[in-house]
């Protein structure tokens, strides 16, 4: 995963390749088995590790391009196979029709919110995600998960590479690995956190997944200090966590 | 007008050049300096530098602008040599199928190695233009360093560079006046001195145009009022998504002088939340302040409520992009549309529709440009009550009409043949028939004729783009009408090697070829080798063309750089037969390039590592 790029990946060849890619934030660049299955395989496991030590050379490599650039979540959802459960719509053909990526992207986004259907995948949920202290937001596709499990482990690899709090010039390493983060974040110094459809903040975990994935609007994993105006129930439930 | 300048001035020239031979002696060279001065086109600049050894001289010293439309055709070696004193560079770096993801990232296109010769040879270089190149924030902070008259900075579809790049030529151009970053990607890197945009210095004031619109981080929107409060010369001001829509009045009333500008992001625009009345004639107000603004971008996610705001600066605009803006419908956009009865340049969405085409074609008698993006490029099903009829009435209704760029799901040859008829004046014809080798949905056949009858009726075609369902034949028309053609695009076309063969024989001017998808292999290559030397580059890709005739044609051809791209490993542990994945051959000066990535194979790759 390149840190911080929200570069197009190259299409076509990269299904074979994206062995490399991080389930989570390559939003079913594995292809539909990955994404049905969530990260509980181990040899995924195994490569995003790889992944991620990769990622950190090349982030503090200066901008040079290497193979290895992470996907945006979009862009995949716009691309590449389709869902398993419906049959496939038309093979994607690289590059066609030929339109740029950023093109793509910002009619993605902006049906996304809107649950737009796209034939080829479906219906798409994407949200931002801040993490409190991390250089910068993510957006993920909620509909890529099935469980509150799922989209925790994704988060955790996601920003896994953030350092959290601080923003050193080479402040981009300095979590090893995302059981680290899982523990920050399962712990009471984080609290996940989402903006639901009428613009209140709620504490993510306490609706049943489907209901969750309808009303959210983005979500912010904050500092628990900052924890302060949540509806009470959620401020209870945050301290019974710790 | 400035052609006549130009008729004139070769005219003195010839003059200069008889009197020469009769008379036996020459004109100071500061006299010739000074009439080469209002000679700028290349092509014409060229042209005198061959007339003798003098005059070659003097036009290569006084040459300062230079284009190179291809970065790997010469050397920044060659170019400080024979120009010892340019002052704007403009360089071109991927071919054009890098927009739409066909060539691997890594593939080269580093500008780096230019700008360190050009730190050295060019002191005095103001202007650095680049498309489709890979420029590092170390070169960026080299170019705010180097080159102390700086001025001109565009990067279009660029990569590799960060805002901590952008900072630093904010922090150290003190003659900036144009930062374009045009479709680049760029990375956000926080940055602990603050937001680059507030690193212009205080006194600095002499921006004239800001293109931050591809940025996709936020940006400080203090920074951004006082730098455009205090800069008198902004023309050209356009907006990322990051700048909220209703803050935007704030900055239209600093800069009411704006020509051009790009909005940033209107979703967050909720009538029923944030002070709301106010915010409409807020906007209103503003925009109506600007008296002299042209162009209008960007209205991404801008509630169709909103759109009135803009009314009052309408009949002014020359250059409309709705492109981004997928919440505005049909009906919106037809009132928009046509209100602006001096627009030349429209990007629009396939959201238009028929209907609101043949509006604009009857309100906007002026337009030039057109372009259709399609909304939903990837959904089988029409979305859109988009067909060629919209097309068809466009070119009935708009007599000045002559650049299209057409996404849509349905074409006829009769549709063709009208918009031929109607538009002899057509130079560039882009049509993407987004589902592969559709036929004429009339007739169901090929759409040959149509596409015949394009280039036969626009002599002065220039850029074709073809789709659809398409034999031989078309490239036989191609071939035979498409004598002025430059560049041409093909996808999913042709029968067999003739098609190629027609177009590399019969396309006098052609300079760019790019295909993918095509029955195309080695015999109409090999058998229009020398062709090749004469255009800037051929492209193609998932074609029949073996390795074994790429290797025969480096070798034949030693101006040309053949390369195969291919992601399957070395080509030479497949069989000589087997077709590459992708071929890119360009002419150049400069002999093999040294910093191809491992999937690119040259000739002289094997002979670089001593293999056979």
């Amino acid at each position: 995963m390149e840190v911080g790029s929200k570069k197009e990946k190259k299409m076509g060849f990269e299904e074979t390749e994206l062995r490399l890619g991080l389930p989570g934030n390559t939003g079913g660049s594995e292809g539909e088995v990955a994404r049905k299955r969530g990260f509980s395989q181990t040899d995924t496991t195994t490569t995003v590790d790889l992944k991620l030590n990769l990622s950190s050379k090349e982030a503090t490599a200066a901008g040079m391009n290497l193979n290895e650039k992470a996907n945006t979540l979009q862009k995949e959802k716009n691309l590449l196979a389709t869902d398993p459960a419906k049959p496939p719509a038309k093979a994607q053909v690289v590059g066609w029709p030929p339109v740029r990526s950023f093109r793509k992207n910002i009619l993605a986004v902006q049906k996304g919110s809107s649950e737009e259907s796209e034939k080829a995948s479906g219906n798409a949920a994407f949200v931002k995600v801040s993490v409190d202290g991390a250089p910068y937001l993510r957006k993920v596709d909620l509909k890529m998960y099935q469980s509150y499990q799922e989209l925790s482990d994704a988060l955790g690899k996601m920003f896994s590479s953030f350092t959290i709090g601080t923003c050193g010039s080479q402040g981009m390493k300095d979590f090893m690995n995302e059981s680290k983060l899982m523990d920050l974040l399962n712990s009471s110094d984080y609290v996940p956190t989402y903006e639901d459809k009428d613009g209140d903040w709620m504490l993510v975990g306490d609706v049943p997944w489907e209901m969750f994935v309808d009303s959210c609007k983005r979500v912010r994993i904050m500092k628990g200090t900052e924890a302060i105006g949540l509806a009470p129930r959620a401020m209870e439930k945050c301290k019974n966590r710790s | 007008m400035c052609l006549c300048l130009c008729c004139v001035v070769f005219i003195f020239l010839i003059l200069i050049f008889y009197m020469k031979m009769m008379m036996g002696s020459s004109f100071p060279e500061e006299v010739l300096e000074h009439v080469f001065s209002f000679i700028e086109r290349d092509r014409d600049r060229n042209a005198i530098s061959t007339v003798c050894q003098s005059w070659y001289e003097i036009e290569r010293w006084s040459r300062r602008r230079v284009f190179v439309g291809n970065c790997y055709a010469v050397s920044p070696v060659i170019l400080i040599k024979r120009f010892p004193d340019v002052r704007c560079l403009e360089l071109k770096g991927k071919p054009h199928f890098a927009d739409f993801n066909l060539v691997p990232e890594g593939w080269g296109a580093y500008v780096d190695p230019w700008i360190e010769a050009a730190s050295k040879a060019y002191p005095g270089l103001e202007e650095i233009r680049l498309k489709r190149m890979v420029i590092s924030d170390d070169t960026l902070k080299l170019i705010s360093k180097s080159f102390k008259n700086f001025k001109v900075l565009v990067l279009s579809s660029c990569e590799g560079f960060s805002t901590k790049g952008l900072a630093a030529i904010a922090a150290d151009c003190r003659n900036l006046r144009e930062l374009d970053l045009r479709e680049s990607e760029v990375e956000d890197l926080n940055q602990s001195s603050g937001h680059w945009l507030s690193r212009f210095p205080d006194n600095y004031t002499s921006l004239v145009s800001l293109n931050i619109a591809c940025l996709n981080s936020e940006v400080s929107f203090t920074a951004l009022e006082c730098l455009v409060g205090r800069c008198p010369n902004l023309r050209t001001l356009r907006l990322n998504r990051a700048v909220p829509f209703d803050r935007l009045a704030i900055l239209l009333r600093r800069a009411p002088q704006l020509v051009e500008l790009g909005t940033g992001e209107a979703s967050d625009l909720r009538p029923d939340v944030f002070s709301p009345p106010d915010v409409f004639s807020n906007l209103l107000g503003a925009f109506s302040g600007c008296k002299e603004l042209k162009s209008l971008s960007g209205f991404w996610d801008v509630a169709p409520g909103y759109l009135p705001v803009v009314y009052p600066i309408c009949p002014r605009l020359t250059s409309l992009n709705l492109s981004y803006a997928a919440t505005i419908q049909s009906s919106d956009l037809i009132k928009l549309a046509s209100q602006c009865q001096n627009l030349q340049k429209l990007w629009v969405l396939d959201y238009i529709e028929d209907l609101g085409l043949e509006e604009l074609a009857a309100s906007c008698k002026d337009l030039r440009e057109l372009r259709v993006f399609p909304s939903e490029p990837f959904g089988a099903e029409p979305n859109v009550l988009l067909t060629e009829q919209g097309l068809v009435s466009v070119s009935e209704g708009c007599p000045k009409l002559h650049s299209v760029l057409y996404f849509c799901r349905q074409m006829s040859n009769e549709a063709l043949r009208t918009i031929a008829r109607n538009r002899p004046n057509m130079t560039r014809f882009r049509l993407c028939i987004i589902e592969p080798r559709t036929p004429d949905y009339l007739t169901l056949e090929p759409l040959d004729v149509g596409f015949g009858a394009i280039v036969e009726h626009c002599k002065d075609l220039r850029r074709l783009s073809l789709s659809g369902l398409l034999t031989d034949r078309v490239f036989k028309y191609i071939g035979t009408y498409g004598k002025k053609l430059e560049m041409l695009s093909v996808a999913f076309a042709g029968d067999s090697d003739l098609g190629l063969h027609h177009v590399l024989s019969g396309c006098e001017n052609l300079r760019k070829l790019e295909i993918r998808d095509c029955p195309f292999g080695d015999k109409a290559l090999l058998a229009n080798a020398a062709k090749l030397e004469t255009m800037r580059s051929l492209w193609m890709s998932s074609c029949s063309v073996s390795f074994g005739a790429c290797k025969l044609l480096g070798q034949k051809m030693p101006m040309l750089n053949v390369e195969v791209i291919d992601e399957r490993g070395p080509p030479d542990s497949r069989p000589e037969s087997c077709p590459v994945e992708k071929l890119y051959i360009y002419r150049t000066v400069s002999g093999p390039r040294f910093d191809m990535p491992g999937f690119v194979w040259t000739k002289d790759k094997d002979s670089a590592l001593g293999l056979s």
